[in-house]
């Protein structure tokens, strides 16, 4: 039987609590608690579709190293919640803890001989101390955290710091928070010993920020210059609308107070795409967010937008499919659905941010492409990064920066005598120049409409006019492929037959797994692809290297798909690593898979 | 047909108005609807109301969803911008253009099947938040372009061309508009330009949601005996409440109208609606009352028409969002973008 886990810096703690106890802002405290002493934590939400009641858990990966995927694997277990109680003992790790409320006595044959448990009697403390039931179970919340402090040798300073911050608004609360914060220390101290897993103070954390990515995007659309949001309530894409409305209430009113900006919650998404394409129509930055059913009920605007050449942004934050399927949880399951949104033959760009920094970037890039191609624009969050804070680069935004608002005829060049044609290609890159309506007494009014028409937008089912218009859409899709972010290649240290593709949420994971099978002395060459469609350095990429792994959280190998379809590769060169479980995809999974398919037979492998 | 150019040229001595333009300056291209469909009598009435209200052409949208009288933004109003839409969701289009430019005139065009079938959601909720248009409902009982279809708004018990009776029970969108809040609420004829003509005026000046529904025969499958929406059956059982005209502020009013038989309502635009009475008890101003009286006559089968109700201190949308008064669309960098100062703050909290 192996002794207690020793480690400084790198271990998991995982949080089992019940939805709607409170639990989520004091385990959010012992993260960043830890963050403050310098120390890098990624932190995952697990929750259930569910408002009161059910179980939630809350994951803290302590890494000094820097790897903030998920590791796999629990360290420490503080087991708050009896429903899941044989499941959370069963997942720690050999030689692991176990945290609890040993209030109530649970029976011996409930734990298991090789963790050490650690019995704190939250309860009988919360009681003694504290008579409104609310204030129990909050207080709760705060002396366990106090009391990890004590065993973690987490500075209670930052704690009480943080305290402090987090009501500068009421500061009333803020001596009753430290209060119980100390009653767990105090406790702990006098009946338990410090653990084998330590907090030490180190300076990792550098100026990066802790963030959702929800926040970042919707950030980035009002960097972006979006001043329509039309938006319909849906996890876990809901968080982003609700940032959007408080960074404009903060960043966005003129001197009198009123609104530079225009909010709708729609009656369903529908009606939310039609509102965006109803004011990217009229020269308004708009956007909608939702997740994969949302996109589903969208497809016929997308595909009006295409063809009528309409600007929109979507912020699909991708959530397990398929049909209500996993609400709550983490996949990368809608990249077809996007790519290919609509019926007919269309095509609409894809922004893939890996972090909540890039969700900002890309999410204010989305509107200047949207603009320019004068399409829908799909940026391309998933639960994973949308819903939990991440460690991040700061936000960065240069103030030379100028919005570029795309091919925009003025008054003043159709008075200059501009000849105006909507759907005509002046510059050979497929993409025409639009008018704003309103903008000229007798010239540059057109008809826009979802059925074939002219360059001059009048109408037509004239076969060779509608097929040339069709070949300019493509050629506009393909002058996307050089304004869309470059894929991020990260050559291994010795030269390798062996690449790896991947995207999104998928990347810190993918980060460490690549560092280890490194040290393993397994080279593999990355290329973390950003966007679609997909420039030619990732069909290079493919062609040089004799295997390449596609990584990514779906069942369908849908990036493989794409990859296959748009640069008609072999299918047998991409080999898919697949991850669809609904809890983010770990760096020990990459390894094992990636390993086994290497190992087997080249036959088997490639299936 | 629409590669048929419409012929410029017009009598050098064709009335102008106030700007200058000539009636033929709000037409648009040559319709392709049958001869004799009562939807091209609206868009003529569009066309008068325009150029009697002395509209600039390019400071109005025209927005319609799918369908036959969704095709005729393409026939009036040419050098207005235009948007044929989706079936049935032209009004979250119009609602999205109307947020980003506050300062353009909206006009939403849609049938019975676009408005009350598939797009019976959108209707309502384009309505229920006060959204700034003027919507036309060109209601003709059927699903003209695929042949003859019953539509939504089919009375029970009416007769399709084939002989098909319909049993299921009509909606009313007059009805559903006061319930749901528009502030202008009228009902027309195809048939009566001289009645609709200022319905459509007063709703283009009305602040908020105003909505018309216009009965427009389809004489190609809805014009026959036993149908309830034919024209001489609208005739027939057609009882307007009132008359209304629409007086420009700038105009002066004349008084030549009996006492007690005239009222008078001002909107926010300084325009008069001046309704003379038809029905001597009818109050436009009461919506709760208005809403009974539709239904009492409906049950006695006639088709109350008119300007059935309007609230003259109307909001719209905009000042429930508290939008700016500069349109979202005219909007610059230094409004839009906060800077990296701003960010430096966010980027501290975040630590």
């Amino acid at each position: 039987m192996p002794g207690p886990l020793t480690a400084t810096n790198d271990f998991v703690v995982k949080f089992a609590n019940v939805n709607g106890s409170g639990s989520a802002s004091a385990n959010s405290l012992f993260a960043r608690s830890i963050l403050r002493m310098g120390v890098p934590v990624a932190a995952r939400n697990i929750f259930p579709s569910n408002i009161q009641g059910l179980p939630t858990w809350y994951e803290v990966r302590v890494c000094e190293e820097g790897w903030l995927g998920r590791r796999g694997g629990v360290d420490l277990m503080v087991a708050m919640n009896p429903q899941t109680w044989d499941r959370d003992v069963a997942e720690i790790e050999p030689g692991g803890y176990l945290f609890y409320d040993s209030t109530r006595p649970i029976p011996e044959s409930r734990f298991r001989g090789d963790v050490t448990v650690l019995g704190v009697p939250l309860t009988r403390l919360t009681n003694a101390a504290y008579s409104d039931p609310r204030q129990r179970q909050l207080f709760k919340n705060i002396i366990y955290v106090g009391a990890l402090a004590f065993l973690l040798r987490i500075d209670t300073v930052e704690i009480e710091r943080l305290l402090a911050e987090q009501f500068e608004s009421k500061p009333k609360l803020i001596p009753a928070n430290v209060e119980a914060l100390k009653m767990g220390w105090d406790w702990a101290r006098e009946n338990l010993q410090p653990l084998g897993l330590q907090v030490r103070r180190a300076d990792k954390v550098g100026d990066r920020i802790f963030v959702e990515g929800n926040y970042a995007a919707a950030l980035g659309a009002v960097y972006g210059g979006a001043t329509v949001c039309a938006w319909y309530p849906i996890t876990p894409s809901t968080s982003l609308a609700e940032a959007f409305t408080e960074h404009c209430q903060a960043l966005r009113l003129d001197a009198d107070g009123q609104a530079n900006f225009a909010i709708v919650q729609a009656e369903d998404e529908i009606a939310s795409i039609g509102m965006v394409v109803g004011a990217g129509w009229n020269g308004a930055r708009a956007f909608t967010c939702t997740s994969g059913p949302g996109v589903s009920l969208m497809q016929e605007f997308i595909g009006l937008s295409y063809f009528a050449e309409i600007p929109a942004v979507i912020f699909d934050v991708q959530r397990g499919g398929p049909s209500t399927g996993m609400p709550t949880r983490t996949q990368q399951s809608d990249i077809l659905l996007a790519a290919y949104a609509s019926h007919g033959d269309t095509k609409h760009p894809l922004l893939l941010p890996m972090d909540p920094a890039e969700c900002f970037e890309m999410g204010a890039a989305a509107f200047d492409l949207a603009d320019r191609l004068q399409s829908t624009v799909f940026v391309m969050l998933d639960l994973d990064i949308g819903m939990n804070d991440w460690l991040t680069e700061p936000f960065r935004w240069d103030d030379a920066r100028r919005l570029d608002r795309g091919k925009v005829m003025t008054a003043g060049m159709l008075e200059a005598g501009a000849d105006f044609g909507r759907y005509k290609d002046v510059d050979g890159d497929g993409i025409p120049f639009r008018t704003y309506p309103g903008t000229h007494p007798s010239k540059g009014a057109y008809f826009t409409r979802g059925t074939s028409r002219d360059p001059y937008a009048r109408y037509s089912e004239e076969g060779a006019v509608y097929q040339a218009n069709m070949l300019r859409l493509l050629k506009k899709f393909h002058t996307a492929r050089d304004l869309v972010p470059a894929p991020v290649t990260r050559a291994a240290a010795a030269p390798t037959p062996l690449g790896v593709i991947y995207y999104g949420s998928t990347t810190p994971a993918m980060d460490e797994a690549l560092a280890e099978l490194a040290g393993d002395g397994v080279h593999i060459d990355a290329m973390r692809v950003r966007a679609f469609p997909f420039p030619d350095s990732v069909y290079e990429f493919i062609a040089a290297h004799g295997r390449v792994f596609v990584v990514e959280q779906n069942r369908d190998a849908q990036l493989r798909t794409l990859l296959i379809n748009e640069g008609e590769i072999d299918p047998s060169r991409l080999t898919a690593v697949l991850h669809f479980e609904g809890a983010p995809i770990t760096a020990r999974f990459i390894i094992d898979r990636i390993s086994a398919l290497l190992a087997a037979p080249e036959r088997e492998a490639a299936e | 047909m629409t590669y048929i150019a419409k012929p410029q040229f017009h009598h050098p001595e064709l009335p102008r108005n106030a700007l200058g333009f000539t009636r033929r300056d709000y037409e648009g291209r040559v319709s392709t609807l049958c001869a004799g469909c009562g939807h091209d009598s609206i868009s003529a009435a569009i066309v008068q109301a325009a150029f009697e209200l002395d509209l600039e052409p390019h400071r109005l949208a025209k927005l319609s969803g799918i369908g036959c009288s969704s095709k005729t933004p393409d026939y009036f109003l040419g050098a207005s911008h235009g948007f044929n839409t989706v079936h049935g969701r032209m009004p979250s289009v119009l609602t999205g253009a109307n947020l980003a430019n506050r300062d353009l005139i909206y006009l939403g065009v849609s049938g019975d099947g676009d408005s009350a079938s598939i797009g019976l959601g959108q209707f309502a909720h384009a309505i229920r938040r006060g959204v700034n248009m003027a919507y036309i409902v060109e209601n003709n009982g059927v699903y003209g372009l695929t042949k003859g279809q019953f539509s939504a708004t089919a009375d029970a018990g009416s007769k399709s061309k084939r002989g098909i009776v319909n049993h299921d029970n009509p909606i009313d969108m007059v009805s559903l508009a006061l319930q749901l809040g528009a502030s202008y609420v009228g009902r027309g004829f195809s048939g009566d330009k001289s009645q609709l003509t200022p319905l459509i005026k007063g709703a283009i000046l009305h602040k908020g949601a105003a909505f018309i529904d216009v009965i427009s025969p389809c004489v190609a499958f809805n014009n026959h005996p036993g149908s309830t929406k034919s024209f001489d059956y609208v005739r027939e059982h057609n009882e307007a409440v009132n008359r209304l005209d629409v007086i420009l502020g700038r105009t002066p009013i004349h008084a030549d109208y009996e006492p007690g038989t005239v009222a008078e309502v001002t909107q926010h635009d300084g325009s008069v609606l001046k309704l003379r009475k038809l029905a001597a008890d009818y109050d436009a101003s009461d919506r709760n009352r208005a809403m009974a009286y539709l239904q009492e006559r409906q049950s006695a089968g006639e088709i109350v028409t008119g300007l059935l109700y309007v609230d003259p201190d109307s909001s719209d949308l905009h000042d429930h969002l508290h939008t700016a008064a500069t349109p979202l669309n005219r909007l610059g960098d230094a409004e839009l973008t906060p800077g990296s100062g701003a960010l430096d703050a966010i980027n501290a909290s975040l630590r």
